[in-house]
């Protein structure tokens, strides 16, 4: 207990990297040990991570209640999606979860060069992602399939076809967002990887957010079947 | 160890003025970027009084303009129909998202929870201060709302009014949106807190309560208010896209909206008032001098209320379209919930009897908590019996139980909190013979204002009417009347409040003789709390009878 007794003197910025007592530079300074600090940060981005799929479930329940309503235009709706593309996302994202477990492995074993190949790789993945996703929004449009009031399509034979793209456009879009967040951390990682700040005795950012990466990409693996692959 | 450290520091003994962190260090920008928890936990309490003043000024608004059913005061149109539609929204928007919700976790608990855990800070400083940089980007796009025309959905932001009016509804929902997630913040925060940073030899049942009661709020927080964030987001959608999911005529369902926000906002009425049971818990053993009675029931009953408090959504539908099995089943779990704030009550009382009883302004505060709490309480479980609801709903019944509930029980509880630690986080005591006036003004007044609501309510007055039957003109003459001595004695306190803080440090580090570890440090504390590492030795709250110990 010695090493955090010590009061900060002076106008020290209070929660930097505290210079007393301790000389580990990844140890704030209101933890006392490295594990604790490692566990609080793993009970933070399970939490966090239970947000996501509270939030998302909103989405979820709203799109069961909508298609129990309307079976008919969901299936007609989902006829217009590119199933090649959605398949193809789903094995780049499975790939990309693949690697992301690789990296974080590698930063425990303190690999450097084999971790930054890593995240490298996911964050190609990703990319590769919202290409696609890309080209598949700009088919959707082209089609005339918007959301809501923006939709346009004479040949609905149901009335009712704006819904299942409304819920495609909301649940791909905040996915997609979510990918995109998931791309700027991954950069932010890579640049401290280079930078060697990963070794076996700090690696919490690369596990945290390789938990957040696993989420999306099992958000992912429940939004494909229930949009592309309807009966 | 303690003796040193809570050695009293008297005013004018000595001019140098002890190292803390309201001082240290200087300058605006060290406190607009600080990750002290007691730094920022100030910076929402000057923020939550901020809108507590402006939803208050909206309330005696409202209640000036129903005076009469002209709404001609002394010869002066006070508020037209549209104007009190938008004025009883923002009461409730501002009063609920950016006053209660945030007033006690995320002002005195951001301040004293670290300190009762013995801990250094919270365990995500940055996320912490990000918390409450979101909160007011939230607080900003209200801003935005208001400015722009208003809202006049009232603050349950019901569909399809809500996605066809013309009122500024987007805006509002976007800021309430981006407010969640500073809620989110700190109730994860606040978890991670709790589980990680205790002091050595400080387990779960050595905690303080108000830890247990921050606990289960925070667990509401993180899992209740994602929901509220999905709810607006597809509420705003609807009005901006018509995706046809809430819009009947679209084939959406309005219902669905209910569920998917009371989802949420029954929830978010335990994220309000557990941490008002959670100060009483405190303060009640301080001010008796005695060991709390049931130390594991209280707690419990907090994760209790806040478990059953997800499953009784279902009790504002009751005259909306439910299923007869999904009402008589609500219903039922309603009356569940009853129980662990029954606990509570009495072990308080339990705690009480036969304590040394002494009634400073806090201990006011906490009995009045419990005396409107109970009422409130009461009549929730009126409102939660089917055939009674169906006669209250929409009443003025409704509207005096809320704010039994809300401002009888929660502000009491805030307003008890924060006297009771004021000499704490500023090192000043306040005027206590004022602080007792103002106590029994702000209970006077309130029971003047809400209770002939309920009388009303029974009587048929239907809630949110600009208009009503001249029968109930005494009745809301009188309200009106309660609403200006709450007034009085509100702003009787603030300005006490303010005026201790002109004078020298006078506060012992531990005024009431708390045994709880934020009273084991100076007042106000350093910039790291303790100068050693406290260690828990004893219980929160062990008192011994007089002359024992
Ligand atoms: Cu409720």
């Amino acid at each position: 207990m010695s090493s955090i007794s010590t009061p900060v003197a002076g106008a020290h910025e209070p929660h930097g990297d505290a210079a007393h007592g301790h000389h580990d530079p990844n140890l704030q300074h209101h933890f006392a040990t490295k594990e604790q600090q490692f566990d609080t940060s793993k009970i933070g981005i399970w939490l966090f991570l239970a947000t996501e799929i509270l939030m998302f479930g909103g989405l979820f329940v709203g799109f069961a209640y909508m298609q129990s309503r309307f079976p008919e235009a969901f299936f007609e709706g989902h006829k217009h999606l590119l199933k090649v593309a959605g398949t193809l996302n789903t094995v780049v994202l499975l790939v990309s979860s693949f690697t992301m477990v690789l990296a974080v492995h590698y930063a425990r074993t303190s690999r450097r060069k084999k971790l930054i190949i890593c995240l490298a790789i996911t964050m190609f993945c990703a990319l590769i992602f919202l290409g696609v996703k890309y080209i598949e929004y700009t088919h959707e449009f082209s089609e005339g399939l918007y959301p809501g009031r923006y939709f346009s399509n004479p040949d609905d034979p149901t009335g009712h076809e704006f819904i299942f793209f409304s819920f495609y456009f909301m649940m791909t879009g905040l996915h997609g967002i979510h990918i995109l967040a998931g791309l700027c951390v991954m950069a932010w990682l890579l640049r401290r990887a280079i930078r060697g700040d990963f070794t076996s005795n700090y690696y919490t950012p690369v596990d945290v957010v390789g938990l957040y990466w696993h989420l999306v990409d099992i958000i992912w693996i429940y939004l494909f079947p229930l949009l592309y692959l309807i009966r | 160890m303690a003796d040193v450290i809570s050695a009293p520091f008297h005013a004018g003994t000595t001019p140098v003025e002890r190292r803390n962190y309201l001082t240290e260090p200087k300058g605006l920008w060290s406190w607009l970027t600080t990750v002290d928890h007691k730094r920022i936990g100030i910076m929402y309490l000057i923020s939550v009084m901020a809108f507590f003043l402006v939803g208050g000024i909206f309330a005696l608004l409202i209640r000036l303009s129903l005076f009469d059913p002209s709404h001609v005061i002394l010869g002066h149109k006070m508020l037209d129909a549209e104007t009190y539609n938008k004025v009883f929204t923002m009461h409730g928007v501002i009063m609920v998202f950016l006053f209660i919700i945030p007033s006690i976790p995320a002002a005195l608990g951001n301040f004293v929870l670290p300190m009762m855990l013995g801990a250094k800070d919270v365990a995500f400083p940055r996320l912490n201060l990000a918390s409450f940089y979101i909160y007011w980007a939230g607080a900003a796009l209200a801003m935005v709302a208001i400015v722009t025309g208003g809202v006049d959905t009232g603050w349950t932001f019901y569909t399809p009014y809500s996605t066809s009016t013309d009122t500024s509804v987007a805006w509002m929902a976007m800021g309430i949106f981006i407010a969640g997630f500073s809620s989110i913040f700190t109730g994860l925060n606040f978890i991670a807190t709790i589980h990680k940073l205790r002091a050595p030899g400080m387990g779960w049942f050595d905690m303080p309560l108000f830890c247990w009661g921050m606990y289960a709020t925070a667990l509401m927080q993180v899992l209740a208010t994602p929901v509220l964030a999905i709810t607006l987001l597809l509420m705003t959608i609807e009005r901006l896209f018509r995706i046809g999911i809430f819009d009947a005529s679209l084939g959406g369902d309005p219902v669905l909206f209910q569920h998917f926000f009371w989802f949420y906002s029954h929830p978010a009425v335990y994220i309000m008032i557990v941490p008002g049971m959670a100060i009483v818990s405190e303060i009640i053993p301080v001010f008796s001098r005695k060991t709390i009675f049931g130390y594991r029931m209280i707690a419990f009953s907090s994760i209790g209320i806040a478990l059953i408090g997800f499953l009784v959504w279902g009790h504002h539908m009751f005259v909306a379209g439910q299923s007869q099995t999904a009402v008589v089943v609500f219903s039922f779990l309603t009356f569940l919930v009853a129980i662990p704030s029954a606990i509570k009550v009495w072990n308080w009382l339990a705690t009480m009897y036969h304590g040394s009883i002494t009634l400073e302004t806090p201990m006011l505060y906490a009995i009045s908590f419990i005396l409107l709490f109970t009422i409130g309480g009461l009549t929730g479980v009126f409102l939660g019996a089917l055939s009674i609801d169906v006669h209250l709903t929409d009443t003025y019944f409704v509207v005096a139980h809320f704010h039994y509930v809300m401002m009888g029980g929660t502000v009491m509880g805030f307003l008890g909190g924060l006297h009771y630690w004021w000499p704490k986080i500023t090192g000043r005591m306040y005027h206590e013979r004022l602080g007792q006036i103002a106590a029994a003004l702000v209970f006077i007044g309130f029971n003047a204002t809400f209770f002939p609501q309920f009388i009303m309510g029974g009587q048929g007055m239907p809630r949110r009417y600009y208009n009503y039957l001249p029968q109930f003109q005494p009745m809301h003459a009188f309200s009106t009347v309660g609403s200006w001595i709450i007034g009085a004695g509100l702003f009787l306190t603030l300005g006490y409040l303010l005026a201790s803080l002109r004078k020298p440090y006078d506060a012992p580090d531990n005024p009431w003789g708390g045994k709880t570890m934020e009273w084991q440090t100076q007042s106000p504390p350093l910039t790291e709390n303790f100068e050693v590492q406290p260690v828990a030795t004893h219980g929160p709250y062990d008192y011994f009878p007089v002359g024992t110990h």
